[in-house]
């Protein structure tokens, strides 16, 4: 039928106009997860569909706050030890100067009213952003699905991000 | 207030409080609210993020709305943005 044309038509017109932006958050720095949300929740505020891949440090980001400990073996439960995961547990890569320079920083955006990275990641759940853990660092860490928050997409591989990453308008590395 | 006379005339049918909140959260209220004015209709937003004056015209250019103008407020440092729902 003519009228079933057109509008799938006009539908594949108006999927083609959406924006897309794919990020990768790579490392769990505070310094460098704080834009990545600070970003990805913007986007999607401002209508483009937006993808983030956790990958690597990145991927603790994503762990539950009251998650302690995680990993199957002593080495990965160590890791998980000296880089506790969730966005409550976030440290500075660079001025952390003993959990000072962290402290500092989270009590001034508190004071400022900037929005903490747990709040971000929450907005940007509620936005509509696509979280996607990082499957080879999943089994790298040994961490199972229970360790995460809720609302994440399935694992991903590093092709489905890049194809993803092609068919983006804007790709960001932070 | 220097508003165009049209948006001066129409009276926001919603008014969202962002004083104080840094940037994206004035945007993010924005986009989260806009819906529940009726298409055509005016939103004011009330930042004093100075981002804001470009933020707001750069987000409704995004999605496009019409960003109808913004007045400074008076006697605090601010600005009243006024958006009309397009869609």
């Amino acid at each position: 039928m003519q009228t079933t044309d057109i509008s799938a038509a006009q539908q594949a017109m108006a999927d083609e106009s959406v924006k897309r932006l794919a990020m990768i958050c790579w490392s769990n720095d505070l310094d460098k997860v704080w834009p990545t949300l600070i970003l990805a929740t913007t986007g999607a505020a401002s209508g483009l569909e937006v993808d983030v891949f956790f990958t690597f440090w990145g991927l603790r980001v994503l762990q539950k706050n009251n998650k302690r400990f995680t990993g199957k073996n002593w080495m990965q439960k160590g890791e998980s030890f000296v880089d506790r995961g969730g966005t409550d547990h976030l440290k500075l890569g660079k001025i952390h100067f003993a959990g000072m320079g962290t402290w500092m920083i989270r009590k001034l955006a508190k004071q400022y009213k900037v929005a903490s990275p747990t709040e971000l990641l929450e907005m940007a759940l509620e936005c509509g952003v696509r979280l996607h853990p990082c499957q080879m660092t999943m089994d790298l860490y040994g961490l199972s699905p229970e360790d995460f928050i809720d609302g994440l997409q399935p694992t991903l591989g590093a092709a489905s991000f890049i194809d993803m990453a092609a068919k983006a308008d804007i790709t960001l590395f932070i | 207030m220097a508003y165009p006379q049209d948006a001066a005339v129409q009276p926001p049918a919603l008014r969202i409080d962002a004083l104080g909140k840094k940037c994206p959260l004035p945007i993010i209220m924005l986009a989260q609210r806009i819906g529940e004015v009726p298409i055509g209709n005016v939103i004011e937003v009330l930042a004093d993020d100075p981002a804001t004056k470009t933020d707001v015209p750069a987000w409704c250019g995004l999605k496009s709305h019409e960003f109808v103008g913004a007045g400074e407020l008076a006697p605090a440092p601010g600005w009243a943005f006024r958006i009309r729902r397009s869609y």
